[in-house]
């Protein structure tokens, strides 16, 4: 081929696709036209290449450059339509995409634990970080575990002090997760740090009392242990669950099984002290019973009370969730009423 | 326990505000549940005398000029009948407060102030009361009954306030007494308390008495049962003057919340009060054979007491006789046969000391109890009896309701009433607390508490007085101490002196928070419900007379028949709760309850029962069926990483054709299904609702379980898919089973699609599975999986008649 008559087929390809391109309007046909024209089998300026075998050798090196600069010119072409094309078309896709952000959201919402377990769980964590282990007793117990062994002989008057569930003459209700104390000093010997997580029963039942509620049993068994530690412990866990400002209060009491007994006050989270509704006017919360372990308690579960002391306290886990939500009747935690339970989320 | 300030001060010189005394009692132990002053609604309301007295034609009413001295004289509109010129009476001034009362002026309803009024055109600035509307009972003030006005004796100083002539200046505390100090359950044993608390001496309490010569000759007592009753003192009181009591003995019985009956009456209940030593008088005219024999009841025999109910007893009854019969409930009440009447001439009182538990237990075995059974279920002091009987002969006298005869009768068991004696290492005491103590304080306190203590160095002597039976070790004096010397001496240290120990959950613990997390991953709230439920569950659920479930533990004292017997199953009370939030329009949810079942393994009960931990799921709404129900189970295998089997099923309270079993390693774990439709009607349940039912005690051998981590296969993993035609009644699980047993390569299996109709054959269906091979060792070429799939088919065919569908 002369090189005049390549030139001018040259000048009509890049006229044709000068041509072709401008009537373009998809990204598909810029795909097909450039195909057209660089296909390795049907393309025009593959065809052209293709020639270059027939064209003289003096000649080969001119034929070969204007071929490569059209081909480069070519590619160069359809590579900048191609860009244009698709982002006309990306553009196009995503106003054809426009949506509502306001619409609903698709998710499944997830559960959540019982508000008292999210609340035992929390105080195991809190409890479990001081060296504390978990150990669960049984709902059902038997008279020497629930009261005899905890210095509460048959016909104590301490007896009175709760309503008892009996199964029969031996076995009850357990009254109290502090028969777990007994069980854990049978089978274990100092230095001990259980908490007793579980369901009691008394023979209760009004707003304020449920049949059935939640106690958290702890006990500390080792040398030299005192009240002050005791307070120390307990201050700790009032913090963690109702402020870092919260501080403690021990007032006298009694509990059989244990001696010094003290009730242990919280001040008030909700007016910091100062007197309220919640606290009744006296900037203090009651929030749990506890004292040091009594020597015969020890002595039931055969540990020496001379080289051992310990103390021990009993956490009512409705009455903490109770006054960590402002929930004033305790039924609403056991009628399993969604409506309820959706609201109850503890940061922990 | 009522506690009048006034009574309180007989004994002690209190020189603090109520308030102040409320924070005393309440840091020493005793805490006041209520403190109030007796006239707390009273205030403004002073003695007037009426200088004019004019009726207010066509009413009932008068006009009356008032004076009340350094207030003024004023204008006051009157209806009562006894209102007349010259009378003192307690006028409200404009801006009291009073009592307000229904029309009948004896209704309370609440407090009203006084304002400036008008009736029948006459101004009317205050308000002449009468007891009611001061708040006062005939027992605090005579006349104060009376429907009109109170009036007040002549000599009664016009313009004064009313609140102390009438009493309404005292104060009450309501004192709550521990289990261990039945010793304070009275006003001096709390008064001993306040005195130590503040410092104080203690007054002594009048006992003196003088005997005549007289004699109740041939009188005797003889106690049978001295187990319980080791002390009996009796003593014979003639020339008895039946007669009202005087008002402040009155009074004060009013405060403490007794009505008086008589003087005899009244001094043995003001003893209760004032000493917490119950006491008795016999009508000395009704003691059959003049005497008095202690023994236990006779089975059979019958006693009517004061209230006259009429009680049957047993040998575990103690009771009082004369010569012939019982005349005493021992300890609880007295019996009609011998009360105080108004012929009583004679009296013989008893201070007795009585076992108590036997009178706990006769209390109960009978339902009969008293203030006196209360206080003997409590413990009364053996001590007591000695002082209450000289205080109740010095009341005789004092009152001059009868003379005291030399017949006094003691039966005693010989316990020591001494003091006892107890030494204890001052660092063991303080050793208790965490905290020192000084020497000092230790000296001061003991000394108030009547401990008489002596320091040596270390040891610490003390004397316990005879009605402390609660000091038993040395971790008692410490608890003396601390109260006294006060808690906020106590400061926190932080277990310096413990072991360092492991904490944490166990694995079962571990676990079950586990599978909690999981399902609340999924959408559902964790529920607590009650351990024990009602028998009529058992019905609802329809479940078979021999069924295990039926064999229930009953509670012996339950609240009610409704929560009589502990669960057997989870099942009764999650339908209920579905059934009470779809109630309340809840149309959509996910519950589950981890807890526990009661199987015993006697009835009855001789020995603990197994408690099967057991999760329960319900789940209601819409998208809900049994698949999603199934899916959560799945999610349960999974956090445990075991795998479940299902089976078809059948359970009472679930649809006949949507119950799945539960397996795991062949064995059955559990259930799911839809509740029947006559549930759904029954609970009113306004859509289906599905529960699963998983026991995972026989899941805990899994708990632990840990995946192998297993190397990426470098061979690609092949997938197939399947259609299978079978008859209607073959399974999916089947399908699935036989084509995980023809190839050791197939790692899963799973249904994509079911179809029913034409071109199938009517008694046919086909389900199409996706089946994934994964090579092991080596790659799995087509020729070897199209060799697997031949010999699949061909199983499948021989054993179940399934062909591929073409």
């Amino acid at each position: 081929m002369e090189n005049s008559a390549l030139r001018q087929q040259i000048e009509a390809i890049r006229e044709e696709i000068k041509a072709n391109s401008e009537k373009l309007d998809s990204s598909k046909l810029v795909y097909e036209l450039r195909k057209s024209f660089l296909d390795n089998k049907s393309g025009k300026i593959s065809a052209l290449m293709k020639e270059m075998k027939n064209i003289a050798a003096e000649d080969r090196a001119e034929y070969g450059k204007n071929v490569n600069e059209l081909k480069t010119w070519a590619l160069e072409q359809f590579d900048e339509l191609d860009r244009k094309m698709k982002e006309k078309e990306l553009k196009a896709r995503y106003e054809s995409e426009k949506q509502d952000v306001t619409m609903p959201a698709k998710m499944r919402y997830q559960g959540n634990l019982h508000p008292v377990t999210q609340m035992r769980e929390t105080l195991i964590d809190i409890f479990a970080g001081m060296g504390f282990e978990i150990y669960e007793g049984t709902e059902i117990e038997n008279d020497y575990y629930n009261f005899t062994a905890l210095n509460t002989p048959k016909d104590h008057p301490a007896r009175d002090m709760q309503d008892t569930f009996y199964l029969s003459p031996e076995f009850l209700l357990r009254t109290q997760t502090s028969s777990g104390q007994i069980h854990v000093m049978e089978s274990k010997k100092p230095p001990i740090k259980i908490l007793s997580p579980g369901k009691v029963f008394r023979s209760d039942d009004d707003a304020t009392h449920s049949p059935m509620f939640s106690q958290m049993e702890g006990l500390v068994v080792d040398k030299n242990i005192t009240l002050c530690d005791l307070k120390g412990a307990l201050e700790t866990f009032a913090q963690k669950i109702f402020g870092e400002g919260t501080t403690t209060r021990l007032r006298p009491s009694y509990f059989p099984f244990t001696e010094p007994s003290v009730e242990v006050d919280c001040s008030c989270f909700a007016c910091g002290g100062k007197g309220c509704n919640l606290c009744k006017g006296t900037g203090w919360i009651e929030v749990l019973g506890a004292g040091v372990v009594n020597k015969k308690v020890l002595e039931n579960c055969g540990i020496d009370s001379e080289e051992y002391s310990g103390f021990a306290f009993g956490i009512g886990i409705e009455r903490a969730t109770m006054l960590k939500y402002g929930i004033n009747n305790i039924k609403l935690l056991y009628e399993s009423d969604l409506d309820v339970l959706k609201q109850i989320d503890h940061y922990e | 326990m009522l506690v009048p300030l006034s009574w309180l001060k007989d004994f002690v010189d209190i020189d603090l505000e109520p308030k102040e005394l409320e924070k005393k009692l309440f840091d020493c132990g005793f805490e006041v549940e209520e403190c109030w002053e007796v006239g707390k609604d009273i205030s403004n309301v002073v003695v007037g005398q009426v200088e004019t007295c004019e009726p207010i034609p066509d009413t009932h009413l008068h006009v009356c000029t008032v004076n009340a001295g350094e207030h003024g004289t004023f204008q006051v509109c009157c209806g009562a009948d006894n209102v007349q010129a010259g009378g003192k009476y307690p006028l409200a001034l404009v801006g009291a407060t009073v009592i307000e009362t229904e029309r009948d002026h004896v209704t309370v309803i609440g407090v009203a102030t006084i304002k400036k009024g008008k009736l029948r055109g006459y101004d009317s600035e205050g308000m002449l009361c009468s007891g009611v509307e001061l708040g006062v009972s005939e027992d605090m003030y005579p006349g104060a009954g009376y429907n009109g006005l109170l009036v007040f004796p002549e000599d009664t100083e016009v313009g004064a306030d009313v609140k102390p002539i009438l009493g309404l200046d005292d104060w009450i505390f309501d004192v709550s007494i521990t289990a261990n100090r039945p010793d304070c359950q009275s006003i001096y044993g709390l008064a001993r308390e306040v005195a130590a608390a503040l410092d104080k001496p203690l007054k002594e309490i009048d006992l003196s008495y003088t005997e005549t010569d007289v004699e109740n000759a041939g009188f005797s007592v003889t106690v049978e049962d001295p187990d319980l009753c080791p002390r009996y003192i009796g003593h014979y009181v003639y020339d008895v003057k039946l007669s009202e009591s005087p008002l402040w003995m009155k009074r004060r019985l009013a405060m403490v919340g007794n009505n008086s009956i008589n003087n005899i009456v009244d001094i043995t209940n003001y003893i209760m009060r004032e000493l917490g030593q119950p006491m008795h008088a016999f009508d000395g005219n009704y003691l059959e054979g003049n005497k008095i024999v202690v023994r236990r009841a006779k089975n059979g025999e019958k006693i009517v007491t004061l209230d006259e109910n009429e009680f049957e007893l047993t040998s575990d009854n103690l009771v009082i006789c004369d010569g012939v019969k019982p005349v005493a409930l021992a300890g609880i009440m007295g019996g009609l046969n011998s009360e105080i009447r108004d012929t009583t001439t004679t009296v013989t009182f008893e201070a007795a000391k009585f076992m108590r538990d036997n009178i706990r237990k006769s209390s109960r075995a009978l339902g009969q109890s008293s203030d006196s059974s209360a206080a003997f279920a409590k413990g009364v002091y053996e001590y007591t009896t000695v002082i209450a009987m000289k205080r109740a002969l010095h009341l005789i006298e004092q009152l001059g309701a009868g003379k005291v005869s030399r017949t006094h009768v003691d039966i005693n068991t010989g316990n020591s009433l001494e003091k006892k004696e107890m030494k204890a290492s001052i660092k063991k005491v303080n050793g208790v607390l965490g905290i020192e103590v000084p020497e000092s304080e230790i000296k001061r306190i003991l000394t108030n508490l009547n401990f008489e203590p002596v320091i040596n160095g270390d040891e610490l002597t003390i004397k316990i007085p005879a009605y402390r039976e609660d000091m038993e070790d040395y971790p008692d004096i410490a608890e003396e101490l601390i109260r006294m010397y006060g808690y906020d001496h106590v400061k926190p240290t932080f277990l310096k002196n413990a072991c360092v120990t492991m904490g944490g959950r166990n694995l079962q613990q571990k676990t079950e928070l586990r599978i909690k997390r999981a399902l609340c991953s999924q959408g559902a709230y964790e529920c607590m419900h009650y351990s024990f439920f009602s028998p009529s569950d058992l019905d609802l659920l329809g479940f078979e007379e021999d069924a295990l479930e039926r064999k229930a533990i009953k509670i012996l004292n339950p609240i009610n028949e409704d929560l009589s017997i502990m669960r057997t199953t989870l099942a009764a009370q999650m339908i209920h709760a579905i059934a009470r939030n779809q109630k309340k329009g809840t149309l959509e949810g996910r519950l589950f309850e981890l807890g526990n079942r009661f199987i015993p393994k006697s009835l009855p009960l001789t020995d603990y029962p197994d408690e099967k931990a057991t999760l329960c799921i319900g789940i209601f709404g819409e998208g809900e069926d049994i698949f999603t129900l199934k899916g959560l189970a799945e999610n349960v295998a999974d956090a445990l990483h075991i795998s479940f089997k299902y089976e078809q099923g059948t359970k009472t309270f679930l649809h006949p054709y949507r119950t799945a079993k539960i397996l795991c390693e062949g064995q059955e774990v559990g259930y799911l299904g839809q509740i029947t439709y006559e549930i759904q009607d029954e609970t009113d349940m306004r859509i289906p609702a599905y529960i699963c039912e998983i026991d995972l005690s026989s899941l805990s051998q899994y708990y632990g379980r840990t995946p192998n981590f297993e190397p990426l296969s470098r061979f690609a993993i092949v997938k197939r898919d399947l259609a299978l035609i079978m008859d209607k009644t073959v399974t999916c699980g089947e399908v699935e089973d036989a084509i995980y047993g023809s190839c050791k390569y197939v790692t899963d299996v799973k249904l994509f699609d079911v179809y029913e109709g034409l071109p199938i054959p009517p008694t046919k269906k086909s389900m199409a599975f996706t089946i994934t091979f994964t090579p092991k060792e080596e790659e799995l070429t087509d020729e070897m999986i199209n060799g697997f799939v031949d010999k699949m088919l061909r199983k499948l065919s021989f054993t179940m008649g399934i062909e591929i569908r073409s």
